[in-house]
């Protein structure tokens, strides 16, 4: 933990705040527009969006390659973006299979692909999870009630830049009969972020 | 402008503790890994937030071993790291794995 960021929500909530404050002022900010953006934003992020996407990549091999290799682009094909009105951002989908798990983090402060898991969960954001996950996965794995296999390696993903991560679960065995959305509503918001099987 | 590190390059992240804001997280310094790919270019936030001049630089995914980290644990750790806070690792062998 670098200690660069600090302060609890309600302090960061305040100096947000401020700072608009100190925009609109100077008539750099509209506060309504603002509004606006936000809205439009966040009422389009959301867990449905990633889970969306790996049920996809589950059912269409084609879809899935190019996911790994430019989720980007991957995303405009089911009409989604990192973007969302704002910039948009690198995504990177890291891929669990019978040998390899992915859990993401972001250890500095709390960086997150809010435009395909929506608003990120308190523990996500936790000190806790932080500091533990990047040392000791396996064991924060089963605190989620999650016991990977000892023989399956984990890779944790410490989102410190400009990219932000998605994990593509593994498909759960069975269930060759289901269609996309059966398959969408099998994955959690968990299973998008590595401490959940799926 | 061609990137530094290519995939497979063994590289060291750099040691300083800074007084100022840093993406370099503490726990990643001083540490030897692996460039796993190139991310693009973007500015360093440690100077562009203190409004120093700098152009974009290129951002890597660079993997950890968690011992070389930590001294203990099996799994790895990816941090992604500007190329002023890479130096190669002297007489590194391009890993092919």
């Amino acid at each position: 933990m670098s200690g660069e960021h600090h302060g609890t929500d309600a302090a960061l909530a305040a100096q947000v705040r401020h700072v608009e404050s100190l925009l609109e002022e100077r008539a750099l900010l509209d506060a309504a527009e603002l509004d606006r953006a936000l809205e439009a934003f966040l009422a389009r992020a959301s867990p449905a969006n990633g889970a969306r996407v790996v049920a996809r990549a589950w059912l269409d091999d084609g879809f899935r390659g190019r996911l790994l290799t430019d989720a980007n682009s991957a995303l405009v094909e089911l009409g989604l973006s990192m973007g969302g009105g704002l910039q948009e951002q690198r995504l990177k989908v890291v891929e669990n299979t019978a040998d390899a798990h992915n859990v993401i983090v972001c250890t500095l402060c709390s960086c997150y692909p809010i435009a395909l898991l929506g608003p990120s969960p308190t523990w996500y954001k936790s000190e806790a999870y932080r500091s533990r996950v990047v040392r000791e996965p396996r064991s924060v794995l089963a605190e989620f009630g999650f016991d990977l296999d000892p023989a399956v390696e984990i890779t944790v993903w410490d989102a410190s830049a400009e990219t932000r991560y998605l994990v593509l679960p593994r498909r759960p065995a069975g269930g060759h009969a289901l269609d996309e959305q059966d398959l969408t509503a099998l994955v959690t918001r968990n299973g998008l972020i590595g401490v959940a099987p799926v | 402008m061609t990137d530094r590190f290519g995939p497979g390059t063994r590289v060291q992240t750099s040691r300083s503790d800074p007084p100022h804001h840093s993406r370099l997280p503490r726990y990643a310094r001083g540490a030897v890994g692996t460039i796993v790919e190139t991310q693009g270019r973007h500015l360093l936030p440690d100077d562009h937030a203190r409004g120093l001049p700098c152009d974009p630089l290129p951002v890597y995914t660079v993997r950890f071993p968690a011992r070389e980290l930590f001294d203990e644990g099996e799994h790895s750790v990816t941090v992604d790291i500007w190329e002023s806070n890479l130096m190669p690792v002297e007489g590194a062998e391009v890993d092919q794995g």
